[in-house]
């Protein structure tokens, strides 16, 4: 038995060995070639384009490389292909204008650091030249000193964490300067929402958090929002957790907020559990008002779920899927063509707004593609500091020296099933 | 919410880790060996009833006996190309082909229906009925009772036909049971086949107290029933309905009354602490050692 | 099983089959490190040298609990997960104090052996009371505990010293501080020290204990006490401290795999070691063969290697991943193809050459 296993073993090992080492060797050449990249979709919206016979004028046939990568596989999926969808159609968006050419290649990293260092291994092999680092956190902390160390321009739609951005994330110091961020950082939700409240105590005054303590983003807003509330003398009656193994029932949390009298219900988490807690709560018959942050967005378009229970609930989106303006109309229209009717959510259109911004830099830097990544990220970096960029997330939207991006959580209530802005 | 409230949560919870528990522990007493896979098949179920209840709009009966149906064929399928020809193999085998089939599912499901969260529709009407201060939902009520009537329906089998004497000799002998005339390939298949059914049953009860569908919908419930059926002794019927009742019980409470950042830790202590009082879980067969 | 009278049957090949497992570990490192050097090595491949290591390295400790000693053991993230925080933390801690990184990792990996030594101990005792699938689920049971309480952990330090919480992070750290431990957010911003020829060193250090705790008369006593142990009770074997000096051994690598882990990336989360990671060094360990320290080399190579290799099947990767691993144990387990590759098989030809 033993050498059975042995036997089929080492012949696998010595076979994937050699397949290793080969591609190892001709990484520099045959690995880069655009034709062998596996994104197929990519591809052919590039080839469509180059046919429709727009000549790239600078590029003339030569494409930027982007990287990416993020969770397609696993728990996390949901969010790792929303960003790839939204990332290939603007990549074949800005394509199609015939402008500079961009060509995207997007790894599996399964929300996992050391899967996301390995998916950066890929990408560096291919040839990436700019990236949009990683979807989710924890892998994104993981990359973002290897894009310093290559001197590759990075930007995340949604690696919210200060860990994305500063190589001292307690002190929010020392920051990698060339990895930027396209969605808020999760401290920056958490002011913005106890701000919110501490003015507006007319919605309710006994505040209960529940919120995902073994996820990053939730946490992290949790903790900048409970020191804001403390400091703006916020009453907060109950705290409750919840983790990936106990992320079902709710019914001791909502209980407890209950018992303490919260008539605010705050929820620093993404939409699947707050759709999960919103129906138990209403089973419950306990009717508090829900604040939910950026991650509730989605909540609404979530297949089967009735809207009814999410009547009344806050939130602080930039995006938002039903929108009228052409910009999100379009998006929203090409998406679901792309994703067999499914609504994009904040990741989808974060990820759209990351290329087109790329795009808009890049053109304003006079970037071609054979420029080295060094060159094309001091060229980016430049441009991210200084221009404005108007997108699906915002408008007028700025970044700051190390990364953070400007732009203001707008804060909107649910009524009738659609976002209504809320004055400020 | 008082104690007793959280008890119902507990008890409803705790229904449902109960019929997962079921199928995971019959599985075990006939094949001897841990199908980590059971949990994706309550995916797989739940996927199944959320198709016929929303798109084909079936009521919820047929929809549930639909999903049945394919729980089983899928249980027997994979018995028939994953396990079967293990059937002369290590438990270890066996145990890692059960967790390469559960990612096979996971990712085939993530394929077919994509990873977004899809939310079950509401199929018992809402309301509750009071009992001693606390308000106890016909949901809870429901869970509870389907558990009570698959858990006596099992024990009749078991104990009534002649399937389910046989599959108690299989459990006891296998050896024996060949040699009594008993074809243990087809008994397994029928465990196997029960076990599945039995995981579209649970399937639509969890949906129904937590109505999200997406593809590891089965990976937590999987490990927390799997606990169940070993903290009930593993191989017993009655045990399993016990640990699973227990397990949501205790996590309930540890949550309401120590900590919910805690509550899986103190779950999986009392979990230690009662295999060491009882070392073969709290009504599992003792066993016996012969030199 | 049939291992033991191999085992006494087949010394040579025994013997043969460790000569080959040091031999498969030198040269390669030797290939590898010298491509990597002259800059021929893959950004790719480069970067799943040291994951692999640590992978191994968790593996033969495991097979030497699993396959060695006879206790199925699914906690094994647990130890590696006690060793990678406490080796970052002491990594972290002692950054200015010990500025040179290698000697730095040999302290946090030492440090990562002694806190999983510990929690072996800890655990230990109840897990080795239990027999069977009952003490495959208290390690399960462990694993998870683990897991629950490091995220649960706070610690940090500034100017003014350590500071700890538990479950609610009542930590504020002055300017210039640092949390070694964030909670469910990990460590963040670890220096990388890890590096191949450390986990090389690893594995062949490892190798050298099993392998010397298999021949030793506690190796013997352990294996004893797997085959039969009431036979082995009974000739005066004192079970209970015969397996948990395996369980402890095991654990111990667990400890300086997740150390060598944890320091090779700059972020770390708790929930990297869950039950998952666990089953995942089971399947490398189930894989190579139980008690087989060369199969479980191989084994985690492959299967490491194997999705890096899928990634050009896009969606369908894991998928594919999973049909493999279906087939492999089917396949190895399969009696007529047995008979049929022994025929073809390397050895079985030398031999014949050689007779």
């Amino acid at each position: 038995m033993k050498k059975l296993f042995k036997k089929v073993i080492s012949a696998a090992v010595a076979a994937s060995m050699a397949f290793a080492l080969s591609a190892c060797g001709g990484s520099s050449g045959a690995a880069s070639a655009p034709s062998q990249a596996p994104d197929g979709g990519t591809d052919s919206g590039a080839a469509t384009a180059e046919a429709e016979g727009s000549p790239a004028p600078a590029a003339s046939g030569a494409t930027i490389k982007i990287g990416g990568s993020g969770p397609l596989t696993g728990p996390a999926a949901v969010y790792g292909n929303a960003v790839k969808a939204a990332a290939e159609l603007a990549v074949e968006e800005v394509n199609a204008k015939g402008g500079l050419q961009f060509e995207l290649r997007f790894e599996d990293d399964a929300h996992d650091a050391e899967k996301a260092v390995t998916a950066y291994g890929v990408l560096k092999d291919w040839g990436m030249q700019a990236s949009l680092a990683t979807v989710t956190s924890a892998p994104g902390a993981a990359v973002s000193q290897m894009y310093q160390d290559d001197s590759i321009f990075a930007i995340s739609p949604s690696g919210s964490s200060l860990a994305v951005i500063y190589a001292d994330p307690d002190n929010s110091a020392n920051p990698y300067g060339n990895v930027f961020q396209m969605c808020f950082t999760d401290p920056n939700q958490g002011i913005a929402s106890a701000d919110y409240l501490a003015a507006h105590t007319d919605i309710g005054s006994k505040i209960a958090i529940i919120y995902k303590n073994d996820d990053n983003y939730s946490t992290g807003i949790y903790t900048k929002f409970k020191s804001e509330a403390d400091a703006k003398g916020l009453e907060v009656v109950y705290e409750g957790t919840f983790d990936d193994s106990n992320a079902q029932d709710f019914s001791v949390q909502l209980g407890k907020a209950q018992s303490a009298g919260a008539d605010i219900v705050y929820l620093p988490i993404y939409y699947d559990p707050a759709s999960l807690i919103l129906t138990q709560a209403n089973q419950m018959g306990y009717k508090p008002v829900f604040f939910g942050v950026d991650g509730m967005d989605g909540i609404l378009t979530l297949e089967g779920f009735d809207t009814s229970l999410a009547e009344g609930v806050y939130l602080l989106t930039p995006f938002s899927a039903d929108a009228s303006d052409d910009l999100t109309k379009n998006f929203v229209e090409n998406y679901k063509a792309r994703m067999n009717g499914e609504i994009p959510n904040q990741f989808a259109a974060d990820a759209y707004d990351c290329i087109y911004s790329l795009h808009q830099a890049a053109e304003a830097a006079g970037v071609t593609a054979d420029m080295s990544s060094a060159d094309i990220c001091e060229a980016l970096k430049g441009q991210f500091t200084s221009m404005t960029f108007n997108g699906l997330t915002g408008q007028n939207v700025t970044w700051s020296e190390s990364g953070e991006v400007s732009k203001s959580p707008k804060a909107v209530i649910i009524k009738d099933g659609a976002y209504v802005g809320v004055e400020d | 919410m008082g104690f007793l409230s959280y008890l119902v949560s507990g008890l409803s919870l705790g229904s449902v880790y109960a019929i997962i528990a079921l199928g995971y522990t019959m599985v075990y007493g006939i094949a001897k060996m841990l199908n980590f896979a059971h949990g994706d098949v309550i995916m797989i179920g739940a996927y199944v009833a959320f198709f016929a209840l929303s798109n084909f709009g079936l009521p919820i009966i047929p929809a549930t006996l639909l999903s049945i149906v394919v729980c089983t064929l899928l249980g027997v399928i994979i018995e028939r190309l994953a396990y079967k020809p293990l059937r002369d193999a290590s438990s270890l085998s066996v145990l890692i082909t059960a967790i390469g089939v559960s990612y096979f599912l996971q990712n085939g499901a993530q394929i077919i229906w994509s990873s977004s969260t899809k939310v079950f529709p509401a199929i018992f009407q809402s309301g509750s009925v009071s009992l001693g201060g606390a308000s106890i939902s016909y949901l809870t009520l429901i869970t509870i009772g389907v558990c009570l009537i698959v858990m006596a329906a099992l024990t009749l089998f078991i104990n009534k036909t002649r399937t389910g004497a046989a599959m108690r000799a299989c459990s006891e002998d296998k050896g024996a049971a060949i040699l009594m005339g008993i074809n243990v390939n087809h008994i397994i298949s029928v465990t196997f086949a029960i076990g599945s059914g039995l995981a579209a049953i649970a399937s639509v009860l969890l949906c129904a107290a937590y109505p999200s569908v997406y593809p590891t919908l089965g990976a937590m419930p999987g490990i927390k029933a799997f606990t169940a059926a070993v903290f009930g002794g593993i191989g017993s019927i009655p045990g399993a309905f016990l640990g699973g009742l227990l397990l949501g019980v205790i996590e309930i409470f540890a949550k309401a009354y120590v900590s919910t950042q805690l509550s899986d830790a103190i779950v999986f202590a009392v979990l230690i602490v009662v295999l060491l009082i009882k070392p073969t879980g709290l009504l599992g067969k003792k066993i016996d050692e012969k030199v | 099983m049939a291992k033991s009278i191999f085992s006494s049957l087949f010394q040579n090949a025994q013997k043969r089959n460790r000569t080959v497992s040091f031999l498969i570990v030198i040269i390669a490192y030797a290939v590898l490190e010298s491509m990597m050097r002259s800059g021929n090595l893959s950004s790719l491949f480069t970067s799943l040298l040291v994951p692999m290591t640590c992978y191994i390295v968790a593996a033969i400790g495991l097979n030497l609990n699993v396959g060695i000693s006879g206790e199925l053991n699914l906690g094994q993230a647990g130890f590696m997960s006690v060793g990678a925080f406490t080796g970052v933390s002491i990594s972290g801690l002692l950054a200015n104090t010990v500025p040179n990184d290698t000697v730095r990792l040999i302290i946090a990996i030492i440090s990562g052996i002694v806190a999983a030594a510990i929690f072996g101990l800890i655990i230990g005792v109840p897990v080795l009371k239990l027999q069977g699938d009952y003490l495959a689920i208290v390690t399960l049971a462990f694993g998870q505990i683990l897991k629950s309480i490091i995220t649960n952990i706070y610690f940090g330090f500034d100017s003014a010293g350590l500071h700890f919480s538990f479950v609610e992070n009542k930590t504020s750290l002055l300017p210039g501080g640092k949390m070694l431990m964030n909670g469910p957010m990990g460590a963040t911003g670890t220096n990388k020290i890890s590096n191949f020829t450390t986990g090389v060193i690893l594995i062949l250090l490892s190798l050298i204990v099993v392998y010397n705790l298999m021949d030793s008369k506690s190796g013997r006593a352990i294996m004893a006490a797997r085959d039969n142990r009431i036979a082995a009770e009974s000739t005066g074997i004192p079970i209970l401290s015969t397996k948990m000096l395996s369980f402890l051994v095991s654990a111990c690598l667990g400890g300086a795999a997740g150390a060598l882990y944890g320091l090779n990336y700059s972020t770390l989360v708790p929930a990297k070691f869950d039950f998952n990671t666990s089953i995942l060094i089971l399947v490398y360990v189930v894989l190579g063969g139980l008690g087989n320290m060369t199969g479980t080399i191989i084994a985690t190579i492959v299967l490491v290697l194997l999705p890096e290799f899928l990634r050009s099947m896009q969606d369908y990767r894991m998928l594919i991943y999973a049909i493999v691993l279906i087939l492999i144990m089917i396949l190895t387990n399969n009696e007529d193809l047995k008979v049929r590759m022994s025929r073809f098989s390397l050895k079985s030809i030398l031999m014949r050459k050689k007779g």
